[in-house]
């Protein structure tokens, strides 16, 4: 036999799976038990006093003070504030974004007019156009709402942009085919092709107008939770800041579920 | 009513202005209730000439004509493709209704022709299934159902069987046969497989690797009902011989250059 050499025999060689180390073990309690175990860590840290409360405030004292803002309701009107900004912005985004992707992914001159266009201004930072909306709009809502809604608009646009160039050819053949005319498979076939990347683009969204409604809130305000944190700041009320900085963790949380929810309703389609 | 395919020849051209002759000279003839089955290599433009028909690529020269038609509304063609091609957010039962909501029938009506084509495809319980749900097979019953329920005067089918594995394929084959022989549409299929085209077949049009050319037109002279007997029977087999004669050395030339 050509390669043999001469070794000494084994009497049993067992197949071991190879693959063994890529099943990821799941470990369901760590993740609770690591998220309490930070939280008492930094209780204790407070508690002990080793760093003034100034600066990290006990995670029970941040608790307190904003049982005491829940209270007395003042909690409510900066949310309320800014959950205002973030619906009218988010709502004119989203209907205009689907629009306009629908039509420059649809159409070739509104694709050759809109994209070169898009990608001008898609790279600028949101918030530095914030001061002309200020100039244009005035120092109320309006500009809040719209620097949200150019925020949003962007990720909207691309990904139904991108949805609309994804769709699967053969079912806009299978629908012609049928007899349906342009306006009914854009209706009928793209519309329901896209709904998962409207989704997608409702995801990206929702972070980017949290962080503009803070940013504009910040700039001028007289209410809402970027108010409330930059004032909080301001006279030094470390536990009213972090109040503010829960908030906004718990309403990113929120809204992800929520359009999760709305998802698995609306798209019944993908598992 | 029949369906003349005139003379029609396909021409690629890329973006580099090569062009590719797809079709050559294609002419035959659909006759009402007729089941003629197009066979040939891969790559001898038979999708592109299904295509044509259902309207949707234009050719280079040559026309597609329904002669003896009445002017209405309705669908000319409607198309069975390989890959299913079902709308994965629409159920059974509104994949089915789809050609019929598009003419605008009523929706008593619309449901009252859904459920006639799923009870001849056989799909009775999978009405609010999705697409997703379905097995191949399933899905291919559910294509076929739809293109039916659109009443076209030619139904095109375009290598519908081929994502299909094998036992499901000759299992399916079987039911088309029984489908056709219950409703007699005029039906046009594209395949590559001999055997299906002689066991379904009224007629078999033979056509060459690229560019396509008819080589032959073959009168399929078995009787019907064809179930799963005919495919002992010595006719079938000379048949079947007959068109391997044709498409031998095509196929063996395809396969190398392809390679």
């Amino acid at each position: 036999m050509i390669g043999k050499v001469d070794q000494p025999r084994v009497e049993k060689a067992i197949v071991q799976d190879k693959t063994h180390f890529l099943q990821m073990k799941e470990h369901p309690w760590l993740s609770t038990a690591s998220f309490i175990a930070i939280l008492l860590l930094w209780e204790w840290v407070s508690q002990m006093a080793w760093v003034p409360p100034l600066f990290l405030p006990a995670p029970s004292s941040i608790l307190s003070e904003g049982w005491t803002m829940l209270k007395t309701g003042i909690i409510f009107k900066h949310i309320f504030s800014s959950l205002t900004r973030i619906l009218w912005g988010f709502v004119i985004a989203c209907s205009l974004g689907v629009m306009v992707g629908i039509l420059i992914g649809f159409f070739s001159i509104p694709e050759a007019v809109g994209n070169p266009i898009i990608a001008a201004t898609f790279p600028i930072p949101k918030i530095a156009i914030l001061p002309l909306l200020i100039l244009w709009l005035g120092i109320g809502e309006a500009s809040k709402v719209a620097v949200i809604a150019l925020g949003v608009f962007f990720p909207m646009v691309i990904n139904v942009y991108t949805g609309v160039k994804n769709v699967d050819p053969l079912l806009i053949k299978a629908a012609l085919s049928l007899g349906s005319n342009r306006a009914r498979i854009i209706r009928k076939v793209i519309l329901p092709s896209i709904l998962p990347m409207i989704f997608a683009g409702m995801k990206l969204g929702i972070g980017i107008a949290l962080l503009l409604v803070v940013a504009a809130e910040m700039v001028a305000a007289d209410a809402g939770i970027g108010f409330m944190i930059l004032t909080a700041a301001d006279l030094m009320q470390t536990k009213k800041l972090m109040v503010g900085l829960i908030i906004l963790s718990l309403l990113g949380i929120f809204f992800n579920w929520l359009f999760q929810k709305l998802e698995r309703f609306f798209v019944p389609w993908k598992q | 009513m029949k369906v003349l395919i005139d003379h029609i020849s396909k021409v690629y051209i890329d973006r580099r202005g090569e062009s590719t002759e797809a079709l050559q000279d294609i002419h035959f003839a659909i006759e009402e209730n007729e089941f003629v089955v197009v066979v040939g290599p891969s790559g001898c433009g038979k999708s592109t000439l299904l295509n044509i028909i259902a309207g949707l690529l234009s050719s280079t020269s040559g026309q597609v004509i329904f002669e003896g038609t009445q002017t209405d509304s309705r669908p000319h063609t409607a198309v069975v493709f390989q890959d299913f091609a079902l709308f994965p957010w629409r159920t059974v039962l509104k994949n089915i209704v789809y050609g019929p909501e598009e003419s605008g029938v009523k929706r008593k009506e619309q449901f009252e022709i859904a459920k006639r084509y799923i009870t001849l495809v056989g799909l009775q319980g999978f009405e609010n299934k999705y697409p997703h749900q379905l097995s191949g097979g399933m899905k291919q019953r559910v294509s076929i159902a739809r293109a039916l329920a659109n009443n076209p005067l030619l139904l095109l089918m375009d290598e519908p069987f081929s994502a299909l594995d094998a036992q499901t394929r000759t299992l399916m084959q079987y039911e088309l046969s029984r489908i056709w022989e219950e409703t007699h549409k005029s039906l046009l299929y594209i395949t590559h497989n001999i055997q299906e085209a002689v066991f379904l077949g009224d007629r078999v049009v033979v056509l060459s690797r690229r560019p396509g050319r008819i080589l032959d037109i073959i009168k399929i002279d078995l009787p019907r009902p064809r179930g799963e007997h005919l495919t002992l029977e010595k006719k079938y087999l000379e048949y079947a011989d007959a068109i391997w004669g044709h498409i031998k050395k095509q196929a063996r030339e395809a396969m190398e250059e392809a390679g």
